[in-house]
């Protein structure tokens, strides 16, 4: 069990007046290798908790275990949580700082003493595993690639760290379409062919139907709820109480549904197809 | 005479790495009619952006002519005039806000117009009630929502009295709620106020509320129309690493799977219509 969340509390300061529960008796386990959806509105708590994933804040209450290790024990090195738990913030292509390319996506392993040779390999890998071409880029300076390849390159750099839980805090944030599905598509791929497993932060149901395999979903630092895409998406009434929404074609299905069509809820435009041709040429026919 | 913008051959050329000249904007010619509601596609790069920095005299064009009102950029004398007839609001709301209290950030404006402080107080009041801010008023924008940190910098536009606005991806940074919120008040200002909207974005949800739509590609001007005309061009429009609706998409694979239905649907309403016909 990679990751292991026990009646985890957070309140910000704590005593003053200013005092704010921003996670409150939140518990859940996810499995290795999963693809883990995390929505929530603005405020929700996501943002808290996983920050609590890889040891950047401490629980008030509860307790956090990574791979059996209780990260909230204060004997445990927080090198090793942040190894093995790789955390991209929102717009992480601010945070590219150094000349080059291969300098910046090699802090992160040199920082854990690796040699000369270990990091090249390192670079190498990550630089790919995001889909750039090491050679064509790695002298370049990050200030001047496209937004996308900075945000790749800024995702490489957790990935050089070779973790094995990758969170994402809303990658696609600021994207074209074009550069959305980009990401999404390396995210899917990292997470199939490195075994990896993913949690992503989404404000769009539409992205996250199609790429999560659960969804956990948060409001005023509860757990609402965590379950497939399918069966989360079913509770519309509760999703837009929170400030959520649910796909633009699970709405087509469910007024359907409604108006007596027979057909099965669907989150993708191909299921949607496939369900409406199966009705549809099922009366004509 | 009832044009609001009105760009003639405009090209916006800047100098590249190598040496060679960047066509940012190439030969755009486009008219938008006073009181319209228009929408600008385009994936990043696209020059949309360039375009948008050409309508209050950000920039100039290097070739060709851009008037706003009917004044031409060019001429130093109507800059003032023509910022303040073409207001501009961007992406990041954090960066537009100056003050530390919402009135007073949202009075910057006027202020510095010159406007006698009586009528400065009622424009500002004005501005945050046409936003939905009023109650705010003396809150510290900082801790404000993403949606209502963008409805305060509208509100400053706003208090400026401005014909037209140009929103440059104003939703980019926002969650749904604070999305819907700053498209309401777009969509309010259009139909209520009568102020002019270029609503710069890569949402296709916002694109097909605007009026007329257009699409640009390498700085020129690829498609336009009605929102109806443009995204039924499904394909293209996917080959452009520009998205539609879902229901839009999802028309066009029943289509091709021999389905008759209109290729023209852009919401779930429509949509449902026409399966009820079909069924």
């Amino acid at each position: 069990m990679p990751i292991k969340v026990e009646k985890l509390s957070h309140i910000y300061m704590k005593g003053t007046a200013f005092q704010k529960v921003a996670l409150d008796d939140v518990g859940f386990e996810i499995n290795d290798g999963e693809l883990i959806g995390l929505i929530g509105h603005t405020g929700s708590g996501k943002s808290t908790l996983i920050q609590h994933l890889n040891g950047l804040l401490k629980p008030s209450e509860g307790k956090i275990y990574i791979d059996s290790i209780d990260i909230s024990s204060k004997e445990v090195p927080m090198r090793l949580i942040r190894q093995k738990v790789g955390l991209v913030f929102q717009y992480p292509e601010h945070q590219l700082f150094e000349e080059t390319v291969y300098k910046d996506v090699a802090f992160g392993p040199r920082n854990l003493g690796l040699d000369e040779e270990q990091i090249k390999v390192r670079v190498t890998q990550s630089l790919k595993m995001v889909g750039l071409n090491y050679n064509e880029i790695k002298d370049i300076s990050p200030f001047e690639l496209s937004g996308g390849q900075k945000r790749r390159v800024a995702i490489a750099g957790v990935l050089a760290m070779q973790p094995k839980i990758l969170i994402l805090d809303e990658p696609t944030a600021g994207l074209d379409p074009k550069g959305r599905d980009e990401i999404l598509g390396e995210i899917k791929r990292l997470h199939v062919e490195q075994g990896l497993t993913v949690i992503i932060v989404s404000h769009s149901m539409e992205d996250i139907a199609n790429i999560a395999e659960r969804l956990l979903v948060m409001s005023k630092g509860k757990i609402v709820f965590f379950d497939t895409p399918k069966s989360v998406f079913r509770e519309v009434d509760v999703l837009e109480k929170i400030g959520l929404g649910v796909p633009q074609v699970t709405y087509l299905i469910r007024k359907l549904q409604g108006l007596g069509f027979e057909i099965e809820d669907c989150v993708s435009i191909d299921e949607a197809k496939k369900e409406l041709l199966r009705v549809l040429r099922g009366r004509t026919s | 005479m009832s044009n609001m913008i009105f760009t003639s051959n405009l090209t916006f050329e800047y100098h590249g790495h190598h040496e060679h000249n960047v066509k940012a904007i190439d030969d755009l010619n486009i008219e938008i009619k006073k009181g319209s509601f228009v929408a600008v596609l385009g994936h990043n790069g696209s020059g949309k952006s360039t375009f948008a920095k050409h309508l209050n005299a950000l920039l100039l064009p290097s070739d060709g002519s851009v008037y706003v009102d009917s004044m031409d950029t060019r001429d130093e004398k109507n800059l003032w005039n023509i910022r303040q007839t073409a207001g501009m609001v961007f992406q990041n709301p954090d960066n537009q806000l100056v003050a530390t209290i919402v009135e007073e950030d949202v009075a910057f404006g006027p202020e510095n117009l010159g406007v006698r402080s009586d009528l400065i107080r009622e424009r500002v009041d004005e501005a945050l009630m046409t936003v939905e801010m009023l109650e705010y008023a003396k809150h510290a924008p900082h801790l404000l929502s993403g949606g209502q940190k963008q409805r305060i910098a509208i509100a400053g536009i706003i208090a400026m009295k401005p014909k037209c606005i140009i929103f440059d991806e104003p939703t980019a940074m926002l969650d749904p709620i604070g999305r819907r919120e700053v498209m309401d008040t777009i969509k309010k200002l259009n139909k209520e106020e009568g102020i002019t909207i270029i609503l710069i974005t890569h949402y296709m949800d916002e694109a097909v509320q605007a009026d007329y739509v257009y699409v640009m590609e390498e700085g020129k001007l690829v498609m336009q129309g009605m929102p109806k005309e443009v995204f039924r061009e499904v394909e293209e429009l996917k080959k452009l690493g520009l998205d539609v609706p879902q229901v839009t998409e999802l028309t066009s694979k029943l289509i091709a799977e021999g389905i008759r239905m209109p290729s023209d649907i852009l919401t779930v309403e429509e949509m449902v219509v026409e399966l009820c016909r079909l069924k």
